[in-house]
């Protein structure tokens, strides 16, 4: 059985890397984004980076684990991932998986979680008689559904795009850099007005109310439901957003407004990208999150439902409708932190073998190291907060061809079972291969014993070499290092690799990514700039301010540990003014 | 006889990727302008390139650069309208028309500054720039190499304000004044700088850069597309030198007087496995040490590229594990002459180091 070893640390944080580091990219997080009671209205100021001195480095206090008394955290949770392919769920009883259950996707995706959370309950270790308070306390969902909408083009939402700026950034509108397919469907009204910060958070010019006015005006008759509002320097001073969005929402009762400071960072065109796409994403995450809800109460679950976020933090479902896009990379980062759980290992570097495609990625104190690079999704740059990842085009359903043998990036992909040579398919792919090198025993070994020994040994070779490589490209350290293997083609992966200390094979390994949604935390965080304070009361002050939105968040108080803060003057504006950001990770509440 | 070439809507692509390793970490990613570029010319406009020996002499060229600071760019965007009211001003202050525009620096962003301006105002854009590269300041040019004078200067905003700096008593001064307007229109400003005749571009500035920057980009485009090894291909096209191949191991930045300076470690790959290289910046790239000796200095152009796209890879974009290599290109031969180095050289970084060419 795995151990448990939850390590709270900071996400990989490069103390060193000013401003860009995606560490920095704070998000606002509250509950908020529309709709909401204007007392948890955002005041996130995020400076710009440029007045951090290299004395104020990030002091990142990595907490030690605490230990909570079982009674306060959940005992049993379940987890579900939502795949293209497969819908899988887990239920944890704290740190043993109980049972697993994997079942096919279905199309309104409803029925797929209906029929795995009937699997799971089933099993009479689920609901062990006399034992009411072992009934699940909370229900994670990770899913790429989001993702999926956006690289698929479906499910969009046309959206108003409100860009405040002028007389900046004229010449580069909104959508300027979309692919054309994607532009098409989203852009609704496209609107550009006056208003805006400098660098040191002056106005660039008054806002022009009016015009806003008149756009929420347009926006009614022209039947948009769902708006985007981006300013310049609003992670700065978030001012001209708000009051935009008061002024939308008074003029078009009902309209879905993202705020661009809520999700991004500097780097105009990047942060508002990723509020259009959450804009155009409101509709399918409302829809989503509902149906979400109605399939657990069909399945007689009462329990809160949580969705999954990249960062490996969780989100009440409510609060997931508004955000959506929070959720785009969180399958990688639920398959690594589900590793790391089921491995008992915080640092290691893991590698997913799936039918088409294997990722590798970095695993420091639990967390997936991050990337920190403008990141692309269905073709839109954006600067989300994704796991550092590599992905190579091997997987089990790989195709093997020619002399020396080939492998991938082609693949069978989920017909491995009808297509496959050792399941009575024509195709000859990496399984094959596994199965005729004796790495792993599927379907019927006769129908491979023809293949030259020869064969069978190159093509083992050139995707250990794959692996091998890829492997080396993803370590930083010089180090050995751990390797966890999971994924549904993991036995393609050596036993022995350079600079790797071990190769680690964990019990569930093929729902790890359910398991990783199982074991989510909750996460509040401040970023704000306090006045006439001492550094130590700002601080603290910052910190029961993260704690209160963590607790209402979901997290339960006890539990809750900082696992990162950092302060900086701000030498530029009027008022001894400080800079804190501060965020802290704790247990979900017991229900 | 003036021959003056246009340039396709392929050609600025290439530009943009070439300039931007050019900017030897520095400069501003192309990446803004570059799709400025892209819906003028979707919009119509086409930019021609002038042979620098079709300048008459007593031409009078613009030499535009957008100055400030990268990150506030990131926010503001940059504007064709902007850098073209810069050189309309000046052609106003000094009451005579231009007869095209170069850029200041060909490494970054400011590479395609001039294009802007010139298919909003219908001028040529001269094929030539003095720096051959980039640097952070304002005295490291050919021109200033040259003792040419540096003023009058115009800077313009996105507000309509706008300054003219009609004599500055040195370099010095002039980086002082205009930074300062600089800083008070929000860090970041569009700037016409001293005007050059005809023969002092001939005379004074790097030759032929523009298409070297399209040459450079396009040697890119085209390993790519026929799956070579983009860096062999560049520094076989370009007489370059592989001084290291790579990751990143360590990032340490930190900015300060308006530079982002700092220091980056990395471990050896393939060949360099079991070596170690170390990077010091200061906007660009400025030095290089190959297991602690040193083994390039400014100004031969130090590039980091992305080992796979052979895109460069910018002092703030570095990232911790990301797979680099490491290539030097030459410098122009007017950066290495005794003057040259004394504006340019290891010593104006702050290195006290004897300049060696990796390529003597």
């Amino acid at each position: 059985m795995s151990r448990v070893r939850r390590t709270k640390a900071p996400r990989t944080r490069r103390p060193t890397v000013e401003g860009r580091s995606p560490a920095k990219a704070s998000r606002a997080r509250r509950p908020t984004v529309e709709g909401r009671s204007p007392a948890k209205a955002p005041r996130a100021r995020r400076p710009t980076v440029e007045r951090r001195s290299p004395a104020k480095a990030p002091r990142a206090r990595r907490p030690t684990v605490e230990r909570r008394s079982p009674a306060k955290a959940l005992r049993r949770r379940i987890g579900i991932d939502v795949g293209g392919t497969n819908t899988d769920a887990v239920l944890l009883d704290g740190p043993r998986v109980v049972h697993a259950v994997k079942t096919p996707t279905t199309a309104d995706v409803t029925a797929g979680i209906t029929t795995a959370l009937r699997e799971l309950l089933a099993q009479p270790a689920a609901t062990p008689p006399g034992h009411p308070g072992l009934t699940p306390a909370a229900i994670m969902i990770g899913t790429t559904h989001f993702t999926n909408a956006v690289v698929q083009r479906r499910d969009l939402t046309r959206v108003a795009a409100i860009r405040i700026g002028l007389p900046a950034s004229a010449s580069l509108p909104p959508f300027v850099d979309w692919p054309d397919d994607l532009a098409a469907l989203v852009r609704g009204e496209v609107v550009m007005v006056e208003g805006g910060h400098e660098y040191d958070g002056r106005p660039i010019v008054p806002l022009d109310e009016r015009a806003i006015r008149d756009a929420g005006r347009r926006l009614r008759e022209a039947g948009i439901t769902s708006a985007a509002v981006t300013s310049v320097f609003s992670p700065l001073n978030a001012e001209c957003e708000q009051r935009a969005a008061a002024i939308l929402r008074e003029e078009c009762p009902g309209l879905a407004v993202t705020q661009s400071h809520e999700l991004g960072r500097i780097g105009l065109l990047e942060r508002e990208n990723a509020a259009l796409l959450n804009a155009a994403l409101v509709d399918l995450a409302r829809r989503t999150t509902r149906a979400f809800t109605e399939a657990l109460r069909a399945s007689g679950l009462t329990a809160p439902l949580y969705l999954t976020q990249n960062d490996g933090t969780v989100m009440l479902a409510a609060t997931a409708e508004a955000f959506p896009v929070y959720s785009f990379a969180s399958g990688p980062t639920n398959s690594m932190r589900g590793a790391a759980f089921l491995s008992g290992l915080a640092d290691a570097i893991v590698i997913d073998v799936g039918g088409t495609t294997t990722d590798i990625g970095s695993l420091r104190h639990g967390f997936p190291r991050e990337a920190n690079n403008v990141v692309e999704v269905g073709g839109v740059r954006t600067l989300f907060r994704m796991p550092d990842l590599l992905s190579l085009g091997l997987g089990g359903g790989s195709h093997v061809q020619g002399e020396p043998p080939a492998v991938g990036p082609r693949s069978v992909g989920y017909r491995l079972v009808e297509q496959s040579r050792v399941f009575g398919g024509a195709t000859l792919t990496a399984t094959d291969i596994a199965v005729a090198a004796g790495l792993v025993d599927l379907g019927d070994r006769r129908r491979v014993a023809d293949l030259p020994a020869g064969q069978v040994t190159a093509a083992v070779a050139r995707m250990h070499a794959m692996i091998e490589e890829g492997v080396d490209r993803m370590k930083t350290d010089a180090r050995d290092e751990p390797l966890i293997a999971v994924g549904g083609g993991c036995f393609l992966v050596p036993e022995r690799l350079p600079g790797v200390s071990e190769v680690v094979h964990v019990p569930h390994q093929a729902v790890a990514n359910a398991v990783g949604a199982a074991i989510a935390q909750v996460s509040g965080e401040v970023d704000q700039i306090f006045q006439n304070l001492s550094r130590e009361a700002a601080l603290a002050q910052a910190r029961r301010i993260a704690e209160q939105r963590a607790v209402s968040a979901g997290a339960a108080a006890g539990s809750l540990a900082v696992v990162e803060s950092e302060d900086l003057p701000l030498a530029y504006l009027p008022g001894n003014s400080l800079r804190v950001r501060v965020r802290v990770v704790g247990e979900l509440a017991g229900a | 006889m003036t021959s003056l070439r246009p340039v396709s809507a392929e050609e600025i692509e290439s530009l943009a990727i070439g300039a931007w390793i050019l900017g030897t970490g520095g400069g501003g990613s192309p990446y803004l302008a570059l799709l400025n570029m892209r819906r003028l010319y979707h919009d119509g406009a086409v930019v021609s390139l002038m042979d620098p020996m079709d300048l008459a002499d007593d031409d009078h060229v613009a030499v535009v650069s957008n100055m400030g600071a990268p990150l506030v760019g990131q926010e503001r965007l940059t504007d064709p309208r902007t850098i073209a009211r810069a050189v309309t001003m000046m052609e106003e202050y000094l009451g005579r028309p231009f007869r095209a525009i170069m850029s200041l620096e060909i490494g970054g962003g400011n590479a395609i500054q001039p294009f802007m301006a010139a298919a909003l105002l219908g001028l040529p854009v001269v094929d030539a720039d003095c720096m051959g590269r980039a640097f952070p300041e304002a005295q490291m040019t050919s021109f200033a190499i040259h003792d040419l004078p540096m003023f009058p200067l115009t800077l313009v905003d996105v507000r309509d304000n706008a300054v003219v700096v009609a004599r500055a008593a040195s370099w010095k001064w002039m980086e002082r004044l205009s930074r300062t307007a600089c800083v008070a229109v929000g860090s970041i400003a569009a700037t016409c700088k001293a005007p050059r005749t005809g023969k002092e571009v001939k005379e004074c500035a790097i030759l032929y850069s523009t298409s070297k920057a399209i040459r450079l980009g396009r040697t890119v485009q085209a390993a790519r597309s026929t799956h070579r090894d983009p860096i062999e291909a560049l520094i076989e096209a370009e007489h370059g030198r592989l001084l290291f191949t790579g990751k990143i191991a360590d990032v340490a930045r930190r900015a300060t007087e308006g530079f982002l300076r700092g220091t980056a470690k990395l471990d050896g790959l393939g060949e360099f496995r079991g070596h170690r290289f170390e990077l010091a910046f200061q906007n660009e790239f400025a030095v290089g040490w190959l297991d602690g000796v040193p083994r390039v200095t400014t100004p031969d152009l130090i590039c980091v590229l992305d080992s796979v796209s052979g895109d460069a890879i910018g002092t703030e974009t570095l990232r911790y594990g990301q797979r680099v290599s490491v290539i030097a290109l030459p410098a122009p031969p007017v950066l290495l002459t005794p003057k040259g180095l004394e504006h340019v050289g290891p010593r104006a970084f702050g290195y006290d180091l004897e300049f060696t060419s990796v390529f003597a």
